[in-house]
């Protein structure tokens, strides 16, 4: 690892790009922290389209009640493997994709500590993706045990079972070498001056959320071994018939899962915390209570992982525990909002795409850690528990919560990416287009849940008939209305009005200093903080 | 600084590999958990427990065992007395043997001393519901299983369970018409 240290230091030195390859080696082999930044943030985008179509294919045969579309077996893959790559391929991708393309710039360090182990990190995300869709086309067919690979179901499957533990696996690693990466650059490679309460919030986020990686992707890593020896090297850690514990497995998979959650929202708080003060026009309100409500969250969501599976019969000690403990995270949360309403309030507000994004994400992530109360008392957790008032929690926080912010994000640095202004009134299309359509398709998925309707069911009684109608309809307007966005990307990459260096007048960090586009070699002479 | 990155990679490392053994570790973590708090032991004694246990008082419940004269066995309960609640469900041990060379039917008749007590004793298995073939020279111990109903009269403290077997009536003829088969095929 000292010979990666001391290539990235050769690179930053000549600064040059003699003997460079080009074409496709040049992608496959770099080390540049911008590269793969962008690389990871397209196959994010990538993915973002596979795993966007399973759930239009979940919506159109949900439209109407009966089997229209697809069988329900398939209809079971696709729910499944909408969640694996959502939650793996998709928005861990697009922070990590941040991660490397901002984090060097906001704190003022030449590159990420581990470049090599950086291109690593990257190239082994595809053989997981590939792994996962081909799994589809096996004999059986794909995954179908949803997305929480919970046995028995998981130790039961054909071949797909196998391959997506694998990808798991390999996901993990990604996940793994990229935290340490991280790390070692957040806490070793920042400029002179820059002092841990002196770095953008966006840093401390992902400083937060990589230590949760490196403290739970391991145990993921631990269970679905277990998986793979229970199916096929005849141990028993989950198979009642020779001893084992199916719900063992709920509580090893939560202790990752609920961490996870936290470890997609994280990144996404901090990107908000940038945004909301460059169009407030007012520095952060609260910038320590911000450090110190994420790092709570963190610390919190090791002890609240049976919130998941409040129906498997557990003591009610055990259950006034975890629902106390899950209520308690309202506190630091609570805290983050009414930072960022606190910094609105009376700022000089304009309202670019970057800022609307931002501020549909605090009222909608809102909503979603409303219904997550709701969810975390224990008696009406039972009655929910699986329907689809679930479903339109879990999206409110991770459409409307992760993923806008990953989409204000974009629009955000895009300027500074490209170097050209992207066309701000697809922008706002992009985004009115965006957030009414997220509401249409799962705000009635609250009603839906409170009724009784069951998730993860290709059919169903005929009463949820208009509501699910509705949430199709909204749906494939969301769905479509990506497609804006990818054309925004596009046209901004191919040209469109200069950007400046400081790109916003409110924007302020060391990333704003740097030309746009950035250049391939920034800081290679650290620049000092006051 | 830069020489301070290979010393941190190897930190974390040790942390990733150490939560990765963690994730095993919950195993035995969790099925001690579950032994100490009994929860999820799949033991039907605890999952189907009687409440209906008077704890209030102790009765003496006293074991004998006859054998009538024409039935050469010897036949004893493992244990003299036991001591038990009412409404708690027990199990004990006769040991019965077949002194002769053949083999014979055997049928226990019980009866209770104080005479009340024969219609609070709720026997679930006992092996005077059947007769009892013992092969020759066969050695055997049989269980009886039983609940004191709680609403036995607070006056008795004490009871006793005494069995007789006798030769099964029809039984010796069976018995000896089997042995003569084992015989000629002998």
């Amino acid at each position: 690892m000292a010979h990666d240290a001391a290539h990235a230091h050769d690179a930053g030195d000549h600064g040059g790009h003699h003997g460079h390859p080009t074409g496709i080696m040049r992608w496959l082999t770099t080390t540049n922290h911008k590269d793969i930044g962008s690389l990871y943030l397209w196959f994010a985008g990538i993915m973002f389209l596979v795993a966007g179509s399973m759930a239009l294919i979940i919506r159109a045969e949900l439209f109407q009640p009966g089997l229209q579309v697809v069988n329900p077996d398939f209809f079971n893959q696709m729910t499944t493997l909408h969640g694996l790559i959502m939650v793996f391929g998709v928005i861990m991708p697009a922070w990590a994709g941040f991660a490397n393309w901002q984090i060097p710039l906001m704190i003022g360090a030449p590159d990420m500590a581990f470049p090599r182990m950086n291109n690593w990190g990257f190239w082994v995300l595809p053989v997981a993706g590939a792994l996962l869709i081909i799994s589809l086309f096996m004999p059986g067919g794909g995954v179908a045990g949803g997305w929480t690979m919970y046995p028995p179901l998981f130790i039961q499957g054909g071949i797909s079972y196998d391959m997506t533990i694998f990808a798991v696996h390999i996901l993990g690693a990604s996940s793994i070498m990229g935290s340490i990466n991280i790390i070692t650059t957040i806490l070793n490679m920042r400029a002179p001056g820059m002092t841990l309460m002196k770095m953008p919030l966006f840093v401390w986020t992902w400083l937060i959320t990589a230590y949760l990686l490196i403290a739970t992707v391991p145990v993921l890593a631990g269970a679905v071994t277990m998986l793979l020896t229970d199916r096929n090297f005849d141990t028993h850690f989950f198979n009642a018939a020779g001893g084992g514990d199916p719900v063992m497995f709920q509580h090893i998979f939560w202790f990752f899962g609920h961490p996870e959650v936290y470890i997609l929202i994280l990144p996404a708080f901090g990107v908000v915390s940038q945004i909301i003060p460059t169009f407030a026009r007012k520095p952060l309100f609260g910038y320590a209570s911000m450090v110190y409500a994420t790092a709570s969250i963190a610390i919190l969501s090791f002890i609240v992982w049976a919130h998941h599976m409040f129906t498997v019969g557990m003591p009610a000690a055990a259950q006034l525990f975890f629902m106390y403990s899950t209520m308690l995270i309202a506190v630091p949360t609570g805290v983050k909002v009414f930072n960022w309403v606190a910094t609105m309030w009376k700022g000089s507000m304009t309202f670019e795409t970057p800022m609307l994004f931002s501020v549909a994400f605090v009222c909608l992530f809102t909503i979603g850690g409303f219904s997550g109360l709701v969810c975390a008392m224990t008696p009406v957790d039972i009655q929910i528990h699986d329907t689809y008032y679930v479903v339109a929690h879990f999206h409110y926080v991770l459409v409307s919560g992760a993923l806008f912010a990953i989409i204000a994000g974009v629009y955000y640095w895009l300027p500074k990416w490209t170097g050209h202004m992207y066309d701000e009134k697809l922008g706002k299309w992009h985004f009115w287009l965006s957030t009414i359509s997220m509401n249409i398709t799962f705000f009635p998925m609250h009603f839906l849940g409170l009724a009784g309707m069951p998730r993860r069911y290709a059919d169903y009684a005929l009463q949820f008939a208009e509501f699910n109608a509705i949430a199709s309809v909204g749906a494939f307007i969301f769905g479509a209305s990506q497609l804006i966005f990818l054309w925004v990307i596009l046209k901004a990459i191919r040209g469109g009005n200069k950007a400046t260096d400081q790109v916003w007048e409110g924007a302020e960090g060391l990333e704003w200093t740097v030309p746009s586009p950035a250049p391939y070699h920034t800081f290679e002479t650290a620049p000092v903080v006051k | 600084m830069r020489n301070d990155n290979p010393i941190l990679l190897k930190k974390l490392w040790i942390v990733a590999l150490g939560m990765f053994g963690f994730g095993f570790a919950m195993v035995p973590f969790y099925q001690k958990i579950c032994e100490v708090t009994g929860i999820n032991s799949g033991d039907t004694q605890v999952l189907a427990k009687n409440t209906q246990v008077d704890t209030s008082r102790k009765i003496t419940l006293e074991f004998d065992a006859n054998v009538d004269a024409n039935l050469p066995w010897k036949f004893t309960p493992v244990q003299r007395s036991i001591e038990m609640h009412p409404g708690e469900m027990v199990q004990v041990l006769y040991e019965v043997e077949n002194k002769t060379g053949h083999d014979i039917t055997g049928q226990a008749i019980p009866s209770y001393g104080p005479q009340l007590a024969s219609q609070y004793v709720k026997k679930i298995e006992c092996f005077c519901f059947t007769g009892q073939t013992l092969k020759a020279h066969e050695k055997r111990q049989m269980p009886v299983m039983l609940v004191m109903d709680p609403s036995l009269p607070r006056d008795v403290n004490t009871v006793t369970l005494s069995y007789t077997f006798f030769v099964k009536p029809g039984s010796d003829k069976a018995a000896s018409a089997s042995a003569g088969k084992v015989d000629r095929r002998g």
